[in-house]
């Protein structure tokens, strides 16, 4: 059965893995839906999100392949692991100064943020898992939605676990 | 000590007991040529073209098991690898590619002779590395020789800027490396193999498919051993072949496509499957949902990434297989699998593999009659198509990397290359290319190369003045619509022809004329009678020789598993494969 993967990768930070991985992914007919990059606590080593779906087999055979890479340190399957999910989305929508203040009200529901407005519009910043940025997203659609730039998400494990930590980093 | 990189790269070549090399030089490796002008432990085998190197050096690897060493120019030189780079992945033989670029200063400026190596090789090759900096050129080295020849074995490629081989450096070459990502597991799980050996206890119809990792990690006599003790019957893949005689008694052939029909009928029968160094690929398992139906699955590999690829697999080892192999000899026991046995036997009763025996001069007789004259001993390269076929159903290899040959890529072109490799690695052995006409046409430029370096080599031409298999596919599967594959064809013959006769062009090239112009010895054999002494002589004589064996244009390689059918649907004739299309 199908099901979203959550896979953090942590790899050597050099020029080049990105491509690598990204070279894996399409080389062998993966579909990546999220991917966000950023250095870890040891400048050496970057930290990779990356959200897939398929079936068990499917999964196990992407964490085999990642693992496989030289350039790769430690693959963690966050999925069954309890976890904290965050995206950021940027969102420019259409905002007469007649509906500035509507949308001022969503924007507090969702705890979001307007980080620049214009004579027509507004940009609002909101965090949170997928489900929430998604519902954010049916929200403002009415209003006319000029742009979206999205992060796609980054996670980690809950409690103290080092699932993801690099070892003796 | 200061020295230059390119004298670090010679330096770290001899630290590493290399005593050969493949290449051709370039305009920006022209200081690391330099640097190995008259050095006396280096050879440098110069071919004609970058993927004659390339191949060269992965014949002379899998001959031996030592690592190949490829060293070319930046640009084209390089982008030429790229096919031998591929096949080395493909069949996990190690190999360190050494490549020229342009300076660091220009690279990404579209330079003369620039392309992004790393880039373009990275989904060939286990790994490859840039040097960017001099003082990391001695560590890289070390990472990709120790990368190249462990675990699952595989082709590294290392980029060289020209500053960094004219850059003075600080030598210091580590005794070892250790990789934060890269953690071959060697040792089988104990409590695995355990369970490995409860599952082959309680197994009524056990079989094992093994492949190259047997040989990679040479567990052949581990493999007989624990066969002898067992009594399991062995089938082999096309890159195991030679992991286990194919003279004994326990051995049912190779598997999969153009498989005996014995062993491809123990895989749909087995109760239990024992696969060991071996993948599982499409030309195996034929079609994947009816493959082995009653089995349980054992699959022992270096590689974890192989295992529950294409199949679910029921107990596996990751490990090396010979480490594993002796542990499970530790616990193994005679089996009470006589009716199985019996079961078998009668299968190769029925089912031998044959050739029409008559007055024609048909390849398979070729192959045959070389296996008789070189009393088996040969060490064999091939070509890719029907003539690797042939080399695999008739010349029965009994000793592991006696069989050079193009798996999982399937590269033609390969086999003459390889098997100047395989030559100066045992220049006392015959080494014969079994070859298409087709196929051997693109790296025949290597001919020079043989007779330059005085090397023995047999060429024998399977020549049928077809590209056989697609022709036999075409036969088959095709309607007999003969598209591009004829070899005679030229300028003036009709658009459509499937019927080959006495108007049809000359052949080109006239094969024996092109020996002679490479300074080899050239025959023409075109009839059966004439097989045996032509092959005789050949071995006699202490120069590279070329056979034109001038064999029956439509002979097909049979029995076949046609593509995406079951292994136990073989067909062996056109009107099968008619047959099968209706079904």
């Amino acid at each position: 059965m199908d099901r979203e993967h959550t896979i953090a990768v942590l790899v050597e930070n050099k020029s080049g893995v990105l491509a690598h991985i990204a070279g894996l992914f399409s080389g062998r007919g993966f579909n990546i839906k999220e991917l966000s990059v950023g250095e870890t606590e040891n400048p050496e080593y970057s930290r990779m999100t990356i959200v897939v779906k398929g079936d068990d087999q499917l999964i196990e055979q992407i964490k085999k392949q990642l693992n496989k890479f030289i350039d790769v340190i430690k693959v963690i399957d966050l999925t069954n692991t309890p976890s904290v999910h965050r995206e950021i989305i940027l969102i420019k929508v259409k905002a007469p100064p007649a509906r500035r203040q509507e949308i001022f009200q969503i924007v507090e529901v969702f705890k979001g943020k307007v980080v620049d407005i214009s004579q027509s519009s507004l940009t609002v910043e909101v965090t949170g898992i997928t489900e929430k940025i998604e519902a954010f997203i049916v929200i403002l659609k009415p209003y006319g939605i000029q742009e979206i730039a999205r992060t796609g998400r980054v996670s980690i494990a809950r409690g103290m676990s080092r699932a993801g930590g690099i070892v003796n980093g | 000590m200061k020295m230059t990189g390119a004298q670090a790269v010679v330096e770290i070549l001899h630290r590493e007991k290399i005593s050969i090399a493949f290449g051709i030089p370039g305009g920006v490796v022209i200081p690391l040529f330099d640097a190995l002008y008259g050095d006396k432990e280096i050879k440098i085998i110069v071919t004609k073209h970058e993927q004659g190197a390339i191949h060269a050096a992965d014949g002379y690897a899998r001959s031996t098991g030592n690592t190949g060493v490829c060293i070319v120019t930046s640009g084209p030189g390089a982008t030429n690898i790229v096919t031998g780079l591929a096949t080395a992945n493909m069949d996990s033989v190690p190999i360190v590619a050494l490549t020229g670029q342009v300076p660091t200063s220009i690279i990404g400026n579209d330079a003369f002779q620039e392309a992004d190596t790393t880039g373009i090789t990275r989904p060939v090759t286990k790994h490859n590395f840039i040097v960017k900096d001099p003082k990391e050129l001695p560590i890289i080295m070390k990472k990709a020789f120790y990368i190249a020849h462990t675990g699952r074995p595989g082709p590294v490629l290392v980029d060289i800027p020209k500053d960094i081989l004219t850059a003075e450096i600080d030598f210091e070459y580590p005794e070892k490396v250790t990789i934060l990502g890269y953690n071959p597991t060697i040792k089988g799980n104990p409590r695995q193999i355990k369970r490995v050996m409860e599952t082959i206890k309680n197994s009524r119809r056990p079989l094992i498919y093994a492949g190259g990792g047997i040989i990679t990690s040479n567990a052949s006599e581990d493999l007989r051993k624990f066969v002898k003790i067992t009594r399991i019957p062995v089938t082999l893949t096309l890159m195991g072949l030679g992991a286990f005689p194919g003279t004994a008694p326990e051995f049912l052939g190779m598997l999969g496509m153009h498989g005996t029909k014995t062993a491809n009928y123990a895989v749909h029968r087995c109760d239990l499957l024992i696969a060991i160094g071996s993948r599982f690929d499409d030309r195996i398992t034929g079609k994947l949902s009816m493959f082995a139906p009653n089995a349980k699955f054992i699959h022992i590999d270096i590689d974890p990434a192989s295992i529950s690829k294409n199949v679910v697999i029921d107990v596996p080892v990751v490990g090396d297989a010979r480490q594993i192999l002796r542990e499970m000899i530790e616990l193994a026991e005679k089996l009470d699998i006589q009716d199985w046995l019996d079961e078998i036997s009668q299968w190769k009763k029925e089912h031998p593999l044959t050739y029409q025996d008559d007055d024609v001069l048909r390849p398979q007789y070729v192959v045959d009659q070389i296996y008789q004259v070189t009393e088996g001993k040969a060490i064999v390269t091939t070509e890719v198509g029907q003539n690797q076929m042939w080399t695999a159903q008739f010349y029965k290899f009994c000793r592991p990397r006696q069989l050079i040959t193009s798996g999982g890529l399937g590269t033609m072109g390969y086999g003459l290359p390889a098997a100047i490799g395989a030559q100066i690695a045992h220049p006392d052995n015959i080494v014969f290319d079994i070859a298409g006409d087709g196929s051997i046409q693109m790296n025949i430029q290597e001919m020079a190369t043989i007779s330059q370096h005085n090397l023995p080599v047999k060429i024998a031409i399977l020549n049928n003045g077809y590209l056989g298999m697609v022709r036999q596919w075409q036969e088959f599967f095709f309607g007999r619509r003969y598209s591009a594959t004829c070899l005679r064809r030229d300028g003036r013959c009709p658009g459509v022809c499937n019927n080959p006769g006495k108007n049809c062009p000359p052949y080109i090239p006239d094969f024996v004329k092109l020996a002679e112009a490479y300074s080899a010895v050239g025959m023409r054999i075109e009839k059966k009678d004439d097989v045996e002494g032509a092959i005789h002589e050949a071995v006699k004589v202490k120069k590279p020789v070329l056979i034109d064996f001038i064999v029956s244009p439509e002979e097909n390689v049979t029995p076949m598993v046609p593509a995406g059918a079951p292994l136990n649907k073989m067909i062996s004739s056109k009107e099968d494969a008619q047959n099968f299309l209706l079904a």
